[in-house]
């Protein structure tokens, strides 16, 4: 299996594609970096238009490190699914194009162990850029904006609130999100995977599933009762942002936050296990097709 | 006639009351205006507690600097502090300041066990920003424990103070600063949230109450007359 998950690693570090998701996460944060530089305190207007005229507050230490990775991330990882689709979705379609999945299954490893093999390289995938979006989203933005406390902006039902971390309350919210996201993410390199068996090229499986992300995304965002009560809870995109309850910070009865608590650890816990029976389901599925699946090329 | 006559002599008998009571009231904010001129500027050390519904925060240890005639600046030097303007526009000094106001006596009331004589301050100029300061003044120790403020565009301050040793510089060992607040509204569609499925079953009357706001600043410190850079005011 080691021998075999390495062959894997080899494959996907031989691509140029593999390098396009690390340059598209590096340029997308090197241009928040820029823009909030150049300009964040107007950001930070658009945020507070409501109450400026009601409290007063230093915006320049506002705008830290912590709050630029929260900012690049919450974009971020709407768009990353896509990045991981790029590499995942080739998987078994990418054999069958070049012709060599025939002479991979004539190998002496099972079917079930070549697709626990190619989820296992699209999860180490997964990692190295989430640990890429780590150095260049979180650690390179304390280098340049500096160390603060953190403003968390939030809709809560027909409210919105702000929430303020304390800057020794941080890191460790970043490793658990990061975690989570980690686990998001290799949902979609399930669904990649599952979707490149039944294709011949990788192209279809990476339409297919931005596709499926896209649409579910939306459907997820959309705010009527009778989707978010009947069909948000099924749809994987709904706990995909699950990371950002590491932020919502818990509170005592005045409002004053509580250190090293969390507002809703059971629904970020039903989540993660959501999002893990998913990966299952999406895995046994595909060794289920693939071992039945006619190889012809 | 005897009606006209017995009219003129209440007004001769009452007149005289009502000027000496507003001059009274004059004299006792000249006595405490006194006490708090005593103060060119100070540094205090402070933790001040907010508490407003939108606002998720913790307690804050904070820097309170004040220079004559009405610099007044908190700032939190380890992180970051959300300060009511009000508490910083609407101060003593600011509500005393000049003699640009009409001093009403409204009687006495009771704060806690203390007596206090209530005067209402009402500005000159028709065009200020403050339509009416309600101070309640403690005149044993000649200290302002309470002074409300109606705003034309900003709604309504109340500061509630008491004192300790600073007393006799007519520095507060603790405020409490009640303000009007408007509710937080995030620009739409700048966030994607997480929806943990909690919900907010708030009444009407919690979100009424929750346009309320709450900032407590007790101090543990004062630096008086020591000199305040100006640099901290910008």
């Amino acid at each position: 299996m080691w021998k075999l998950l390495q062959i894997e690693l080899f494959k996907i570090s031989k691509r140029p594609r593999t390098y396009i998701a690390f340059v598209a996460v590096a340029a997308i944060v090197f241009i928040f970096q820029f823009a909030f530089k150049a300009d964040g305190q107007s950001y930070m207007d658009l945020m507070l238009q409501s109450v400026k005229d009601t409290f007063t507050f230093d915006r320049v230490q506002a705008i830290n490190g912590y709050f630029m990775c929260y900012i690049i991330l919450n974009t971020l990882l709407i768009q990353v699914p896509i990045l991981i689709a790029l590499i995942a979705a080739d998987s078994i379609s990418g054999e069958a194009n070049m012709g060599t999945l025939r002479l991979l299954i004539s190998k002496p490893i099972s079917r079930t162990q070549i697709i626990l093999v190619k989820f296992a390289a699209a999860t180490i995938f997964t990692i190295f850029l989430l640990l890429w979006m780590a150095i260049t989203a979180l650690f390179l933005s304390l280098f340049i904006f500096g160390a603060g406390d953190m403003l968390v902006f939030r809709s809560k039902g027909d409210e919105s609130q702000i929430l303020l971390i304390t800057r020794d309350d941080i890191m460790w919210r970043y490793s658990a999100a990061f975690a989570y996201a980690t686990v998001a993410l290799t949902v979609i390199a399930a669904l990649s995977l599952l979707l490149s068996i039944f294709a011949e090229n990788s192209i279809g499986p990476i339409i297919a599933t931005v596709c499926i992300v896209i649409v579910c995304t939306i459907i997820s965002n959309i705010n009527v009762p009778i989707i978010d009560k009947n069909v948000k809870p099924y749809l994987f995109t709904s706990y995909l942002v699950g990371w950002k309850g590491f932020f919502y910070i818990g509170t005592d009865m005045d409002g004053k936050t509580i250190k090293g608590s969390l507002e809703n650890w059971p629904a970020i816990r039903k989540s993660l296990l959501i999002l893990i029976a998913h990966i299952f389901i999406l895995i046994t599925a595909s060794v289920v097709v693939f071992k039945k699946k006619d190889i012809l090329s | 006639m005897i009606r006209s006559v017995k009219l003129i002599q209440l007004l001769i008998a009452v007149i005289p009351a009502f000027t000496i009571n507003a001059q009274d009231v004059n004299t006792l904010i000249t006595k405490v205006k006194g006490n708090i001129d005593k103060v060119n500027d100070y540094e205090a050390t402070a933790r001040m507690i907010t508490n407003v519904s939108f606002l998720k925060v913790p307690d804050a240890d904070v820097k309170v600097y004040f220079k004559k005639p009405n610099k007044l600046k908190i700032k939190n030097e380890k992180g970051i502090s959300f300060v009511p303007k009000g508490a910083v526009s609407i101060n003593l000094n600011n509500i005393l300041s000049g003699s640009k106001y009409t001093a009403i006596d409204a009687g006495t009331d009771e704060i806690g066990n203390t007596t206090v004589r209530v005067v209402k301050l009402l500005p000159e100029d028709d065009n200020a920003d403050v339509v009416l300061s309600t101070v309640y003044i403690d005149e044993a120790a000649l200290v302002i424990r309470r002074a409300k403020t109606t705003t034309r565009a900003n709604g309504s301050y109340e500061l509630e103070m008491s004192y300790g040793k600073y007393a006799a510089f007519g520095l507060p060992d603790k405020i409490v600063f009640s303000f009007d607040t408007k509710d937080y509204k995030l620009p739409k569609g700048v966030t994607f949230d997480f929806d943990d499925g909690t919900q907010n079953n708030r009444s009407a009357a919690d979100k009424a109450k929750s346009r309320n706001g709450k900032a407590e600043i007790t101090f543990s410190s004062y630096l008086i007359n020591k000199g305040v850079k100006e640099d901290v005011f910008k």
